[in-house]
């Protein structure tokens, strides 16, 4: 076996690491919103709603992450200031790496959380909701008590795998300057002109992430089942 | 809005295109001869075969593309006096070879797994039916469970080959200029970035699916003496 020497560069990736589980965190919160959101769009009453909610998920998996991050970190500020520009206005915006990133990984992530949901509201027995509805519950009420707490439970498999595909998805946003796992072994390696030894340092504790994801994962499964299994 | 600088550069986006399709189709070829062995290998019973692809499988789908690009493109320059002296250092030098190489890797560590799922679903009586006939070992793979599990792993391998397509746009960041290194650069000559960014999406998805509709045209041709649903979603495939 070969051993690490990170010459001295190993809280450098720690830290990269701590900013990499914020940043995926935060993103999944998000996507897990734009997620609700799209699945409530795709069926919605209102034809604009579904088409919206349509075209979200097409677009978003039809492009590739990194162009969205170009455009959303580059794009956006320059398409606002050219607006504000044409009102006769002058006007400057700076997007935040780590707003910029978080935003585009949970707008991305949406798309699939989207399509997740969407599955996971199918698999409610329709009985239950017409059940619910002959007792009388409104709308809302039906989805608070009776779809959402249900849709959890179907959910959480593919939630799983989006974040496990989200985790690693962060190592883009290194690209745009934030010191995340991947851009703190990039300046690592750099410094110390040993590429391998970083890039595999990294790559470990991404590998690590996913491990402990599964780990997780198939915990909370077992739990979320627990009143559905028999005997 | 001025739309000229699209136009302009419309020929040389294409042109990206061009080498992003060459590089999707070469990782996608070269990945899938791998991934068969490699599916094999995880699905025996010898542990000197399965512990490798195992980890082989573990490691390329459980950390980032961009991370394995790096450790190809940069990492192997760390060991210039060893592939030099096996006389692969030539290789290694060029982006282009680093791209393909990596994305191989990760795509049949992807592949290998879909095919690993499929080939579980391989109806048992098939399999049995075969064995009393008195097929073995490579040729009961090559005649029964191979093109039965290709044809169960065919949706899910049309995720794989959309993701795939996707994930090229990483080499644009080792130098290369497929569509998306076409569009940086043009970005950062005229400072256009959200026409050329735009641009290079609608284009991405314009070849995303057009690929997908063939290859469900093609779905629907080869299950259609059987009237069986394919069975999707094997293998649980959502991207890099």
């Amino acid at each position: 076996m070969m051993s690490l020497d990170l010459h001295g560069y190993g809280w450098m990736l720690w830290q990269g690491l701590e900013r990499t589980i914020m940043v995926g965190l935060a993103a999944m919160g998000l996507a897990v919103a734009f997620g609700l959101l799209g699945a409530w769009g795709k069926f919605s009453r209102y034809r604009a709603a579904r088409w919206f909610a349509g075209l979200y998920t097409t677009v978003v998996r039809g492009v590739p992450e990194l162009i969205l991050i170009l455009l959303v970190y580059y794009g956006v500020p320059t398409l606002v200031q050219d607006l504000a520009a044409g009102a006769g206005h002058d006007l400057r915006i700076d997007l935040n790496p780590f707003v910029a990133g978080v935003i585009t990984i949970g707008l991305i992530y949406g798309a699939f959380a989207t399509e997740v949901f969407r599955g996971a509201f199918l698999a409610i027995p329709r009985g239950q909701i017409e059940a619910a509805r002959a007792f009388g519950m409104g709308h809302v009420l039906v989805v608070r008590r009776v779809v959402l707490p249900q849709m959890w439970r179907f959910a959480l498999p593919g939630l799983g795998n989006v974040w496990m595909v989200l985790i690693k998805a962060t190592a883009l946003i290194s690209l745009i300057q934030l010191d995340e796992l991947m851009r703190s072994a990039d300046i690592a390696a750099r410094a110390t002109r040993l590429p391998f030894t970083f890039f595999f340092a990294a790559s470990l504790l991404y590998l690590g992430i996913t491990v402990v994801s599964m780990l997780v994962q198939g915990r909370i499964e077992a739990w979320a089942d627990r009143g559905s299994r028999q005997g | 809005m001025d739309l000229a600088i699209v136009w302009e550069s419309l020929p040389r986006l294409l042109e990206g295109a061009v080498l992003t399709l060459e590089i999707t189709f070469l990782s996608l070829l070269a990945g899938f001869c791998l991934a068969v062995p490699v599916a094999m290998a995880r699905l025996t019973p010898r542990r000197m075969l399965r512990v490798p692809a195992y980890v082989y499988m573990l490691y390329f789908r459980g950390t980032p593309l961009l991370v394995q690009l790096f450790l190809v493109y940069y990492g192997s320059g760390q060991f210039q006096p060893f592939l030099d002296q096996v006389g692969v250092w030539f290789l290694f030098r060029e982006a282009y070879f680093c791209a393909v190489f990596t994305l191989t890797l990760n795509t049949a560590a992807y592949t290998a797994e879909i095919l690993r799922g499929a080939m579980l679903v391989v109806p048992r009586g098939e399999v049995e039916a075969a064995r009393s006939l008195g097929m073995s070992g490579l040729l009961l793979f090559r005649r029964i469970i191979l093109p039965k599990a290709l044809r169960l792993a065919l949706p899910a391998y049309t995720n794989e080959a959309v993701f795939l397509l996707q994930a090229t746009s990483l080499v644009s960041i080792i130098t290369l200029l497929d569509l998306t290194g076409v569009a940086r650069i043009i970005v950062a000559q005229s400072f256009e970035p959200y026409k050329l960014y735009i641009t290079a999406g609608l284009i991405y998805l314009v070849i995303t699916y057009t690929f997908v509709l063939v290859s469900r045209r093609l779905e629907r041709r080869l299950s259609a003496h059987l009237r069986e649903q394919p069975a999707g979603g094997i293998g649980n495939v959502v991207g890099r």
